[in-house]
């Protein structure tokens, strides 16, 4: 589903965030990506976004080079993927419910879909009595709940979560990591970011290590080693 | 479904218009002061206008007749006058006329009117008014004149006088006055008009620089760049149709009270101005509006759009 074929990301003035890293991933896969801050961890997941775009290789999903694509293709591309991010990136100025039906109006889905849809996810996340809040009258793990409903309700196949439990104590992680390995159970490949160790000994899938830029372990059935 | 896109996009603009109360009062009150900006220059244009109109009314050429020019002959030559594609119009004035004018203006003059009594004959001629359609015509009516006098069966000339090259460095002032006015309204208008556009363009890019995050989140989220922008353009539209009410509203005070006191000052009363030319006023204002708020709107996502 996903390759990344020799992908090498240096910013301007020089600093090396990704050095080429050669990896593979495939449907249905749970992946956590782990390393310490400065790794290269975010700068992975920005490549598949097509946030940033790789100084050398090419970045595969499924059969599009990501770093070759148009606005409106990108866009495309990104209606495939649902993110969760560490700062939640949620809609200020919409209420929960809003956050999530302008996630499906984008996607060009029909006012009966999204009547139908919204009620279901938030009930799915907790979250069915908060539907009318804004995000800055929730707590960071109902945030990150609400962030988790907006980037499953398209049916995505990809879910890409970067350091989703970086703000979060430890309830409210083990809550968010059961909800991604749900979402992994009902088929849904999901590739999550941590420097969290009890997360990833939890999961017990997939692991890759990434070191200064550099892949320097891929472990099936991994634990946190650094 | 462009349909649906086109009711999401009025319903997200309207409400981010609602919710974000402070950023849409000043920008609403920004956008009202570009608008009063363009209301105050339509009002001092229709002044200028209106007392350049004054002040042409006054010039004209007049032609002095002989006495021995008779009526029918007088008038036959106002008719080749009024033939010409310059003149607005002729008035005639005949020669009885032109005495009871004189003895009227110099009713007090006792002296004048017993030297005037004293003569046999009416010793004034009768006179033509010419007016021309512009001011800078009367040097080519002038010519005409020249070119054609007016001769009776003998032919002899009919015509005393024309007063046109006394009143020559009168109406060439004026005309050079009339045109650098003309020139320095436009200009004024046009510079005045150029700061308010960009003082108000630049409030709608901080708006917009405020939600460059939000920006980011929907493209992310794999929002299309027109379900993005739209929003955002509509914002501005609201602020411009507001402001342009708010607009009218503050104009009808103070129309009335510059009604009331200064319509001998500016030789025009700008409140019937106003009240009769409420519905242009009122399209000028709201077209400028939305455009502005949406042109400014469109541009300024941008930069945020294109990244």
């Amino acid at each position: 589903m996903i390759n990344f074929q020799k992908v090498s990301k240096v910013y301007p003035k020089g600093s090396v965030s990704l050095e080429d890293v050669t990896l593979s991933i495939n449907p249905g896969e749970f992946v956590s990506v782990v390393g310490h801050s400065g790794a290269g961890k975010t700068t992975l997941i920005k490549l598949i976004l097509a946030e940033e775009r790789a100084t050398s290789g090419e970045v595969f999903f499924e059969n599009l080079n990501v770093g070759r694509l148009h606005n409106g293709e990108l866009t495309k591309l990104r209606r495939k993927i649902g993110v969760v991010f560490q700062d939640f990136k949620l809609l200020p100025n919409k209420t929960a419910y809003e956050n999530i039906a302008f996630a499906m109006e984008s996607a060009g889905k029909t006012d009966e879909e999204i009547i139908s849809s919204v009620p279901h996810v938030l009930e799915l996340v907790d979250l069915a009595e908060k539907h009318a809040n804004f995000p800055h009258q929730m707590s960071g793990g109902e945030k990150q709940r609400l962030a988790i409903a907006r980037a499953i309700i398209n049916e995505p196949e990809l879910i890409i979560a970067d350091e989703p439990t970086g703000n979060l104590d430890p309830v409210n992680t083990y809550e968010v990591v059961q909800i991604l390995k749900k979402i992994n159970d009902l088929g849904t490949t999901v590739i999550l970011t941590t420097h969290n160790k009890g997360v990833v000994d939890s999961i017990g899938k997939r692991v890759i290590t990434l070191e200064k830029g550099k892949l320097v372990r891929d472990s099936k059935e991994g634990k946190y080693v650094l | 479904m462009i349909w649906i896109d086109i009711k999401r996009i009025i319903r997200s603009g309207w409400t981010n218009f609602k919710r974000s109360v402070f950023v849409s009062i000043a920008s609403v009150l920004v956008f009202t002061i570009t608008l009063s900006v363009v209301t105050s220059l339509i009002f001092l244009q229709a002044t200028l206008h209106n007392s350049l109109n004054q002040i042409k009314d006054k010039v004209d050429v007049t032609v002095y007749f002989t006495t021995k020019a008779s009526e029918p002959e007088i008038l036959s030559y106002k008719n080749s006058l009024e033939k010409l594609s310059e003149v607005e119009n002729v008035s005639y004035t005949s020669a009885a006329q032109a005495l009871q004018n004189f003895r009227d203006r110099h009713a007090d003059d006792y002296l004048t009117i017993e030297a005037l009594d004293e003569l046999p004959d009416n010793p004034l001629g009768a006179t033509l008014d010419i007016k021309a359609k512009d001011p800078t015509q009367y040097e080519s009516i002038a010519k005409y004149l020249g070119a054609n006098d007016a001769l009776d069966t003998s032919g002899a000339s009919l015509i005393y006088k024309v007063n046109y090259n006394q009143n020559k460095m009168v109406i060439d002032r004026l005309n050079s006055l009339i045109a650098g006015a003309q020139k320095l309204g436009f200009l004024v208008t046009l510079i005045l008009v150029l700061i308010s556009i960009m003082i108000t363009f630049n409030t709608i890019r901080l708006t917009i620089h405020m939600a460059r995050e939000e920006i980011g989140v929907m493209r992310l989220v794999g929002a299309a760049n027109r379900y993005i922008r739209g929003p955002f353009m509509v914002e501005g539209i609201i602020y411009g149709v507001v402001a342009s009410v708010l607009t009218m509203l503050i104009f009808l005070p103070v129309t009335i009270w510059l009604g009331s006191h200064m319509s001998a000052f500016l030789g025009l009363n700008l409140y019937h101005y106003y009240i009769s030319n409420l519905f242009q006023i009122l399209i000028i204002l709201l077209g400028s509006g939305i455009l502005l708020g949406a042109v400014s709107a469109f541009i300024a996502t941008r930069s945020y759009l294109n990244k």
